[in-house]
């Protein structure tokens, strides 16, 4: 009867609607996403401040005998090394940049958790009998995953800041933008990619495997702690391929003033996310079913 | 002729070596409400999910208010209202937003989803409770909630699958009279699954009863009544097994069989034929304690026509699972 007025219908109907409403069970549940920012928190507070490299070669002289190193030496000698390898004298700041690709990795991953919980709690039934695309049900938790992460990323990097993150001199709201486009593109693409792993589960238990043995390989295969050019040689093609690796480049590049090229790591992060996205798009319309 | 709402052809749903559902053919039409019966497994869920595009079937296909399900499953969608049977609305969000966001996906206009969320809320009598988290809601508000979700994007068809299960009699008796109130308002055409034998015929217009896949007949509850053949007299006498002998000689019994203590004597006109039965026992002195005569019941047709009583067999393991936690909640509140 009314069938003319309602059908108001694009490629991206529905997509605000059900991208609102994950966002809405967050926002709603502030308990859930202060527990969530807890680990890279105490990553970066508790870690990344006994972890003081700069303190290991500070405030000791070295007298071997015949060899008197006086305690300025070494000092220079350990802000070398350390630029040397990390590219930055200050090793919290270096690991504080890594924490927000750590943090936009845990909350990405959840995104398959929300798929395998409508399938179970039969929302999914409901969904798949309405007008809306397939393809916008993975993309609104997409982009609602990709949401809460950078809102999660920027606490903690208020923390980080708070708590001593010293950023490079003359940075500008580019530099920030830039570092936020990298971890939307990286966001995107992990999303995806747990969405993607979840599409056909209907158990939590499964997902949760999922989540568990790939969280630390893919953080520790990635230079979120230490720089590439340390790692043992079978390592470091991982942690090529590792789009975490890409993110902290362009965040600790631009905030940070660790060299990098841009153009491979935001090519890598582009493609990493178009890839996982549309394959995700595309199995929906196959396999998005009870 | 009256307009057909839904029609199935050859519609046909294998699992692996399993077939759910067996090139089945029916009509439903327009204003009606038909009842689809079976046993848990017999194939229901798989027709209804096959018939809102939910599944994609093997075989056949079925056109909904003039839309091919295969070809046209997105038009078939936004002409109809699912009630699932499972519990589907959004459990963190409130009624009212679970309202609003089917008008979203339905891509409904929001001053016209407000009204309508409300007008809906309304007659299913939540809007008391529009803004409680649905956690919070009993089986019955639940189930209730779940129609009127269905009804925002006012759908030519509703399809109803196993909305009473679980729930008690009295809530039960109060989801009939919404889904007759929808008929009746909005000449509504309502396809619902159920395995209550005396749902479908208390409100049904029409039946189909399923079983392995298979329709295995459709009519009026009235028409199926009659199709077993008139009523049944039970009688209990001194001789059961004589006076089956005795009474299988008299034409107008149809059947007759020993139940336990008890003769069932299936009758074209029970009202008439009783009292010759009776005459023609006591003529070769068999005492009738008791006799009773009674209107076949759908669970007598059922059993005429599949061969055995509703069964409770376990469906697949999911299905029951799902009927589990829809029944847990139910009863939990």
């Amino acid at each position: 009867m009314e069938r003319e007025e309602r059908v108001s219908r694009s490629v991206f109907h529905g997509l605000w609607t059900l991208t609102n409403r994950e966002l809405k069970k967050w926002y709603k549940a502030p308990t859930i996403l202060l527990l969530s920012i807890v680990q890279p928190i105490f990553w970066i507070s508790l870690f990344g401040k006994a972890m003081n490299l700069q303190s290991l070669f500070s405030g000791m002289s070295i007298e071997i005998p015949g060899l008197v190193i006086p305690k300025q030496v070494i000092d220079e000698i350990g802000q070398e090394i350390l630029k040397q390898t990390f590219g930055t004298t200050d090793y919290f700041s270096y690991l504080a940049a890594g924490m927000l690709s750590f943090i936009v990795l845990f909350t990405s991953m959840q995104s398959g958790m929300s798929m395998v919980w409508d399938r179970r709690l039969g929302v999914l039934d409901r969904l798949l009998t309405t007008p809306v695309p397939r393809g916008n049900i993975i993309l609104s938790k997409v982009i609602s995953s990709v949401i809460r992460s950078l809102v999660q990323a920027t606490i903690v990097l208020a923390v980080a800041t708070l708590l001593g993150m010293s950023f490079q001199p003359g940075i500008n709201a580019l530099d920030f933008l830039g570092a936020y486009g990298a971890l939307f593109l990286m966001s995107f693409g992990l999303s995806s990619l747990f969405l993607l792993l979840a599409i056909r589960a209907s158990s939590w238990q499964s997902q949760m495997a999922i989540m568990n043995l790939l969280n630390l390989p893919l953080l520790f295969t990635s230079n979120a702690f230490y720089p590439i050019r340390s790692m043992p040689y079978w390592l470091k093609p991982i942690a090529l391929i590792n789009p975490l690796t890409y993110s902290n480049a362009v965040v600790r590049g631009l905030l940070l003033g660790i060299n990098t090229n841009y153009l491979i790591d935001f090519t890598y992060l582009g493609i990493f996310a178009i890839i996982l996205s549309a394959i995700g798009i595309v199995l929906s319309w196959k396999y998005l079913s009870l | 002729m009256r307009e057909v709402s839904i029609k199935a052809i050859n519609l046909t749903k294998v699992f692996g070596k399993v077939v759910a559902v067996d090139h089945i053919n029916f009509e439903v039409y327009e204003g009606e409400i038909f009842g689809f019966l079976g046993p848990n497994g017999a194939g229901k869920s798989t027709t209804i999910k096959m018939l809102t595009t939910v599944l994609k079937p093997t075989d056949g296909t079925a056109i909904v208010n003039g839309y091919d399900i295969i070809k046209e499953p997105a038009k078939v969608r936004q002409s109809i209202g699912v009630v699932p049977q499972e519990y589907t609305a959004d459990e963190d969000l409130t009624g009212w937003e679970n309202m609003m966001m089917m008008a979203g996906l339905y891509g409904i206009p929001w001053s016209t989803a407000k009204e309508r969320a409300k007008e809906l809320l309304d007659m299913v009598e939540l809007s008391f409770a529009a803004n409680r988290k649905v956690q919070y809601y009993s089986g019955g508000m639940r189930r209730r909630l779940e129609i009127a979700m269905s009804l925002i994007s006012r759908p030519k068809v509703l399809f109803l699958d196993e909305p009473t299960v679980g729930l008690d009699a009295q809530t039960r008796a109060a989801i009939w009279d919404y889904i007759m109130k929808l008929k009746k308002e909005y000449n509504m055409t309502i396809f619902v699954t159920t395995h209550y034998l005396e749902e479908a015929d208390l409100y049904a217009d029409r039946i189909a009863i399923i079983d392995h896949g298979k329709i295995m007949a459709i009519g009026s509850p009235k028409e199926l009544k009659e199709r077993i053949g008139g009523d049944i007299i039970t009688l209990e006498t001194s001789n059961n097994e004589l006076a089956q002998k005795i009474i299988s000689t008299c034409q107008e019994v149809i059947d007759s069989r020993i139940v336990d203590s008890s003769l069932v004597v299936k009758v074209k006109n029970g009202d008439e034929v009783a009292p010759k039965l009776l005459e023609l026992l006591l003529k070769n002195s068999i005492k009738v304690s008791r006799m009773s005569i009674t209107q076949p019941t759908m669970d007598e047709v059922y059993m005429e026509i599949t061969g055995k009583k509703m069964r409770d067999e376990e469906g697949d393991s999911q299905e029951v699972f799902a009927l589990r936690r829809t029944l847990r909640r139910a009863r939990g509140g």
